[in-house]
């Protein structure tokens, strides 16, 4: 387009292309770069197909689905005590909390309440499942920046949660904590130690972190400015969670619809105000001094009582009982049968996630499943925005706006 | 300090004929030994699986004691394709095209219930075991499986390297099962 | 003005007329009602831009099957939420399965997109006006849609699980 208006001679090439009938100059062809769904970058196995000028994004194609696993079709099919083991495997660093999410729409369509001591526990496991969510968000983003060290560091407190998910309900990673109705078991005595330990010798290692990295000219060059979003796009595009506190609103469903008993403890909600990866490393870190916060109230004042609903007709009674009572092993019968007498009825939950707002609609009629079950899963939401979010910037910039995302596969496609 | 360093264990020589300056052994039990405390993995996480395996990569239970320093995410640099995680109908092409990828001598470790037959995802959208599309070595079961069992799969990878003769990947057994997949 | 079950319902009835909104109850404390499909859209609009009530945050929208009963199988079920006031409210709208067409919500909300991708690889609903209407989730050359009640949770054409493994 430059040369049209040319006087000069045409050089050689200009000549021999003009010859051939092409245009003058060629025009630089856009590069379609295919980013995963393999790719040691993204945590998770989505596929995105940039178009590149140069080192400059243009655009970008998403696909998900690798790992659809049609939770929602399953949990047709399983009666309700059940479907937890599923729950577990959405998002899946953060287990208890998509459990005690799932089973209190339950409690809430059957119309339990728990008893205070097992509110505050599953206070308690919640924000340990999200301090370790947060802990893999924060080390990955560092680990994509070249800073490995700091992932190390904090996957050996990870291990320590483990071990006290370990005491509580047997398995590390997916939990399957809890029951409809409560706990399955009270907290054992080693189990109140091991988080006492964690809350005196957690503080130090993630200080330690912090000091590593929030500070450092290299990563804070590599993160502000980088995907930022605007608070109006986010609400708009339906963000939740720490990627929407990110950009200055305060909106955390523990505050504005308490449950379990949250509203017995003071806590703040940490909040940016760019909406750039480095405001979401930030209110990421913060939010895990917060849950600090509130594990240290709820374990101090955790009260005595029953770990369980008195709900014989949903809650399994104790062995023993099964085996000396006809009362009870007629409720042990009905329940594992599928026998209970489930209200018809239409519900929606939503606890605070690690990443958001996750929510569950129940409906119920009066079978043994759940007739549909709907979860409102906010990386499947948010990671609409990614390619709004990458547009314009560079290739490194956008796998750093991926991590820190924290989209998780499970989550997102379930 | 002392004391420690009379403990150490060292790798035993395999059997040969040993003089002054010299050691012969076949070719097989030494390439097997090098081979087997040296697997490269690639790390194919989809899911929960590939959190222990982070967890696995980590201090407490470190792979690199094995040898798989360098989790090599290119396959033509890895030796073991661990497949950690649900592989879903959408992504077995992807899993095929990986493996073809890999150079010989590769093993492939089926990590989880759902990488080995599918897992408690009995449905229309999940490939009931990756060894529909890919010849499996060895199956590690759990959901997830612990990082110790992870270890003992890498280490059941570790005694088939050592045993392996060297013509295996030649020989018209291994070919008519690479065949069987539709592998070239 | 403190928003309520009562005082939204009558501001929208209100709006809307009697015959538009319908089956008001709230099984959760949320409200639930039923709108029309050709309403729909000018509903959540108006509910947009209304000053008082300012929902303006798409919590999450699905599909359902009903197949019992005739002329409304298929239900789409929106659920809203004014953050400013902390009210949340549902809206439903059945349509039969031999025409499984709505308006898109893109326009106003960009949440809408994927979500309502989703309803059409599950369902088969056709959203009109959509930017990209694809399959999501599931490969794109599966020819039904898998959420509907008649089809089986497990895979129409698998041959694994044989009754040999089962000692059957």
């Amino acid at each position: 387009m430059a040369t049209e208006n040319k006087t000069a001679p045409l050089t050689e090439l200009e000549q021999f292309r003009q010859d051939h009938g092409l245009a003058l100059q060629e025009e630089r062809p856009l590069t379609t770069l295919n980013l995963g769904p393999t790719h040691p970058a993204t945590h998770g196995i989505f596929q995105n197909i940039l178009q590149m000028d140069g080192e400059k994004i243009v655009d970008a194609v998403p696909t998900i689905g690798y790992i659809h696993r049609a939770f929602e079709k399953i949990a047709e099919r399983r009666p309700f005590y059940q479907i937890t083991p599923l729950t577990d495997r959405m998002n899946y660093c953060s287990s208890p909390i998509n459990n005690m999410g799932y089973h209190m729409t339950v409690e809430k369509l059957l119309g339990i309440t728990v008893p205070k001591r097992a509110q505050y526990i599953r206070v308690i496991m919640m924000e340990l499942a999200r301090i370790s969510d947060h802990l893999i968000c924060n080390s990955i983003l560092g680990v994509d920046s070249g800073a490995f060290t700091g992932f190390l560091y904090v996957m050996q407190e990870r291990e320590h949660i483990y071990d006290i998910y370990e005491e509580v309900c047997g398995a590390r990673l997916t939990t399957n904590m809890g029951r409809i109705g409560g706990m399955e078991r009270d907290l054992s005595p080693k189990a109140l130690h091991l988080i006492d330990e964690f809350l005196k010798r957690f503080p130090k290692v993630w200080a330690e972190f912090e000091k590593m990295m929030t500070r450092n000219r290299i990563f804070m060059d590599r993160t502000t400015d980088v995907g930022a979003i605007s608070a109006e796009r986010a609400l708009n595009y339906g963000f939740t969670g720490p990627n929407l506190r990110a950009t200055g609103v305060d909106y955390d469903v523990r505050v504005m619809n308490p449950y379990s008993s949250y509203e017995d403890f003071e806590f703040e909600i940490p909040v940016g105000s760019k909406g750039d990866t480095y405001d979401r490393f930030l209110v990421r870190n913060e939010e895990v001094w917060q849950s600090l916060k509130i594990i240290e109230q709820a374990y101090k004042n955790l009260p005595e009582g029953s770990f369980h609903a008195d709900a014989p007709h949903y809650y399994l009674p104790p062995k023993q009982a099964v085996y000396t009572s006809m009362e009870a092993l007629i409720y042990h019968f009905k329940i594992v049968m599928g026998e209970a007498d489930i209200p018809v009825g239409e519900v929606y939950h939503s606890v605070e996630g690690g990443n958001g707002e996750l929510g569950f609609y129940l409906l119920s009629d009066g079978g043994r499943t759940p007739y549909r079950l709907h979860f409102r899963r906010p990386c499947f939401i948010y990671y609409q925005a990614y390619t709004e979010m990458i547009k314009g910037g560079q290739l490194a910039d956008a796998i750093l706006t991926l991590s820190s995302l924290n989209v998780i596969a499970g989550e997102l496609d379930a | 300090m002392s004391d420690s360093n009379n403990d150490i264990k060292l790798v035993d020589a395999p059997d040969g004929v040993s003089g002054a300056g010299f050691f012969a052994t076949s070719f097989e039990k030494v390439i097997g030994l090098a081979r087997k405390h040296s697997l490269w993995p690639l790390p194919f996480a989809t899911s929960c699986c590939g959190i222990e395996f982070m967890a696995t990569m980590g201090s407490n239970y470190d792979i690199s004691r094995f040898g798989s320093e360098r989790p090599s995410f290119s396959p033509r640099q890895a030796d073991i394709l661990m497949v950690m995680g649900t592989i879903a109908k959408k992504m077995g092409p992807v899993v095929k095209q990986v493996y073809e990828q890999m150079s010989e001598p590769r093993w492939v470790i089926a990590v989880g219930a759902c990488a080995s037959s599918g897992g408690i995802f009995d449905t229309y959208s999940v490939l009931q075991g990756i060894d529909r599309v890919v010849p499996v070595d060895v199956y590690v079961p759990g959901c997830p499986p612990r990082p110790e069992q992870i270890l003992d799969g890498l280490m059941r990878v570790q005694d088939l390297a050592a045993n392996e003769s060297l013509r295996r990947r030649n020989s018209p057994e291994y070919q008519a099962l690479l065949a069987s997949y539709n592998i070239k | 003005m403190e928003l309520t079950n009562e005082n939204v319902l009558g501001k929208i009835i209100s709006k809307f007329g009697e015959d538009n909104i319908r089956d008001a109850f709230s099984p959760d404390g949320i409200m639930t009602v039923t709108a029309d499909r050709d309403t729909i859209i000018d509903l959540i609009q108006y509910l947009y831009d209304d000053e008082e009530l300012q929902v303006r945050f798409l919590t999450t929208m699905c599909g359902v099957h009903y197949p019992e009963q005739k002329n409304k199988e298929l239900c789409v079920m929106y659920q809203l939420h004014s953050l400013r006031h902390n009210y949340r409210l549902r809206i439903k709208v059945f349509f039969p399965i031999a025409d499984p067409v709505m308006p898109t919500l893109t326009n106003l909300y960009a949440a809408a997109n994927w979500m309502e991708r989703e309803a059409f690889d599950f369902y088969g609903i056709i959203f009109t006006g959509h930017p990209n209407l694809t399959r999501i989730l599931n490969i794109d050359e599966m020819e039904y849609h898998p959420m509907l009640k008649q089809y089986p949770l497990e895979d129409l054409t698998r041959e694994d699980k044989i009754d040999t493994f089962f000692g059957r």
